[in-house]
C-alpha cells in the first residue's frame, strides 16, 4: 500500500533501459545544478583567459574556487554519463555492443573525475 | 499464414520517418541539444587536461596552452564555447517545459529561435571580449 510502483512497474521491472524514471530524474537535478555551476566556471575560464600558470593556480587553490571546480566537474561527468547513455540507448540495439559502450562511457566518467580531483588537490597543497 | 515466422506475408507499414518532414526549428534545436552535449563531453575531457596541466607547474601549463591557442585549438574552443551557450539555454528551456512551460507550438519555435541566436551572440561576444582585451580579469 505504501509502495508507488505502478503495477505495471512491479511486472516488467525497470522498463528498456533498466532504470526507471531514476535517469530522467537525476538527468534533471543535475541540470538544474550546473545552471549555476556552469555560469560560475563560465564566469572563471573568462577571467583567466590570458593567465599564466601561476594566477590559475592561485585561482583554483583558493578554497571556495577549488570547491566549486570540484562540484562543476562531477555534477558535470554524472549528468554527461546520464546523457550519453541515452544517446547509446537510441542508437544502439545489439546488447553486447550497448553494455560495451555504456561500460567505457561510466570508466571514462569515472577516469576523469579521479584525474581531476587528484589535479584539484595538488594544486590546493 | 505465412510458413516462415521471419518474412512476413507483407510487408507492414512505417511510421513517418525523419526524411518525411520539413526542417523545423524545434526539430533542429532537439538535434543541436544532443550533439552539444557530446561535444561538451569532448570539452569535460579538455577540462580535466586543463587542470592537470595546471597542476603540473610552469611547463605543463605552457604545453597546454600551446594547443589551446593554436589556430585550430581557437577554433575548438569557440566551438566548445558556443555549445556550453546553446546547451545551457536550451537546457533551461528544456527545465521550464519539465515543468509544463513553453510547450505551445508557436512558443517553442521561438524560444527555438531565440536559443540559437542567443548562443551565438553569447558565443561571439566572450570572444570579441577576450580579443579586446577585457577578459583575464582575475589576474
Amino acid at each position: 500500500m505504501s509502495s508507488l510502483e505502478t503495477p505495471l512497474h512491479r511486472v516488467r521491472g525497470l522498463g528498456a533501459s533498466h532504470s526507471g524514471t531514476g535517469h530522467f530524474w537525476r538527468q534533471r537535478v543535475t541540470a538544474l545544478a550546473l545552471v549555476p555551476l556552469g555560469l560560475w566556471f563560465a564566469f572563471s575560464v573568462l577571467g583567466l583567459v590570458g593567465a599564466n600558470e601561476v594566477v590559475a593556480l592561485q585561482y583554483l587553490a583558493h578554497p571556495w574556487n577549488a570547491i566549486l571546480m570540484a562540484a562543476f566537474v562531477l555534477t558535470l561527468l554524472y549528468h554527461m554519463s546520464l546523457g550519453l547513455q541515452v544517446v547509446v540507448d537510441d542508437y544502439v540495439h545489439g546488447t553486447a555492443s550497448k553494455i560495451f559502450l555504456l561500460l567505457l562511457i561510466r570508466f571514462v566518467a569515472l577516469a576523469t573525475a579521479s584525474t581531476s580531483l587528484f589535479a584539484l588537490i595538488r594544486i590546493s597543497s | 499464414m505465412a510458413d516462415n515466422p521471419q518474412k512476413p506475408a507483407r510487408e507492414r507499414p512505417l511510421s513517418p520517418h525523419l526524411s518525411i518532414y520539413r526542417w523545423q526549428v524545434t526539430m533542429l534545436g532537439s538535434i543541436t541539444h544532443r550533439a552539444t552535449g557530446i561535444a561538451l563531453s569532448v570539452g569535460a575531457l579538455v577540462l580535466a587536461w586543463w587542470l592537470v596541466a595546471i597542476s603540473n607547474g610552469p611547463v605543463g601549463y605552457d604545453g597546454f596552452m600551446r594547443y589551446a591557442a593554436s589556430p585550430i585549438g581557437i577554433i575548438v574552443m569557440f566551438g566548445f564555447t558556443w555549445s556550453l551557450a546553446f546547451h545551457l539555454l536550451n537546457g533551461v528551456r528544456h527545465l521550464a517545459w519539465d515543468m509544463g512551460y513553453g510547450f505551445e507550438k508557436h512558443t517553442a519555435s521561438r524560444t527555438g529561435a531565440l536559443v540559437f541566436a542567443a548562443s551565438l551572440v553569447i558565443a561571439v561576444g566572450a570572444f570579441l571580449f577576450a580579443w579586446t582585451g577585457h577578459a583575464g580579469y582575475l589576474a
